[in-house]
């Protein structure tokens, strides 16, 4: 990312922003321009949580490899997320058991929710960005 | 109340700008304030003078256009996301400019309410 000082934008409100991953990695542009968004309102040292559910879990799939699709891997980013204070990262027990993925299956620590505790979370947040 | 306003769909392909631009209407109908719409994925074809579609049919853009016209509504693209499609300032519509995702975050921080329209 080019533009990824610290920004403000003068109000020193700090929000909490949710950011909601339910689509796989590739076959749409949403998982990648969706990364650029969390980065960016990270740099506005906003209070940013990650959350991925749905086909969303497999973005942070071991193991992916694009060559025979011929598209960019975006994938190391999610391990540099914690390089920019994004440390909340949590995943959608329901979407990892129907898709037959354990914590070890992923390339980062996250904490692994119900849908009970998912709602209590959303619930808090000012902001939630779906992609 | 103010609201800003994400849409990520490009026009007529998704229904996604259109319910977005009729929330908008009405919401600013209703007294509340859209101060801006921040236009990402491929949402940035809205922005796109070039669209040329049947009489018979609503023009996505223009009616974007009209919008801020008439109430001072900020029609911001994102820069990378445009960059990827070919949308460039050579082909904005009126009142749409080009800037980056800050303006986005913006929306979310400063404003009761920030409400997408896409997938």
């Amino acid at each position: 990312m080019s533009d990824m000082d610290d920004m403000d934008d003068g109000s020193g409100i700090i929000k909490k922003f949710m950011f909601l991953n339910r689509k796989a990695p590739h076959g749409t542009v949403y998982a990648l321009e969706g990364l650029e968004v969390v980065l960016i309102t990270a740099a506005f040292d906003q209070d940013v949580s990650l959350v991925f559910t749905d086909d969303g879990v497999f973005q942070l799939m071991k193991g992916i490899d694009t060559k025979g699709i011929e598209v960019k891997d975006f994938s190391k980013t999610y391990r540099a997320l914690e390089g920019y204070d994004i440390e909340k990262l949590y995943v959608d027990q329901a979407s990892m058991d129907a898709r037959g993925l354990t914590e070890d299956d992923l390339i980062v620590d996250v904490t692994v929710l119900s849908v009970d505790e998912m709602a209590n979370l959303m619930a808090e947040q000012d902001v939630v960005i779906s992609f | 109340m103010q609201f800003g306003i994400l849409v990520n769909e490009g026009p007529y392909s998704h229904q996604a700008s259109d319910t977005a631009y009729l929330f908008a209407r009405t919401a600013i109908e209703k007294g509340h304030k859209v101060p801006r719409v921040f236009f990402y994925h491929d949402g940035v074809y809205n922005a796109s003078r070039l669209a040329t579609p049947p009489q018979d049919d609503r023009n996505v853009g223009a009616r974007w256009s009209k919008l801020a016209a008439d109430h001072g509504v900020d029609l911001v693209v994102c820069v990378a996301a445009a960059q990827r499609r070919g949308i460039t300032d050579g082909v904005l519509g009126d009142n749409f400019r080009i800037s980056g995702l800050g303006q986005l975050v913006e929306m979310g921080i400063q404003y009761d309410r920030l409400v997408t329209f896409g997938d």
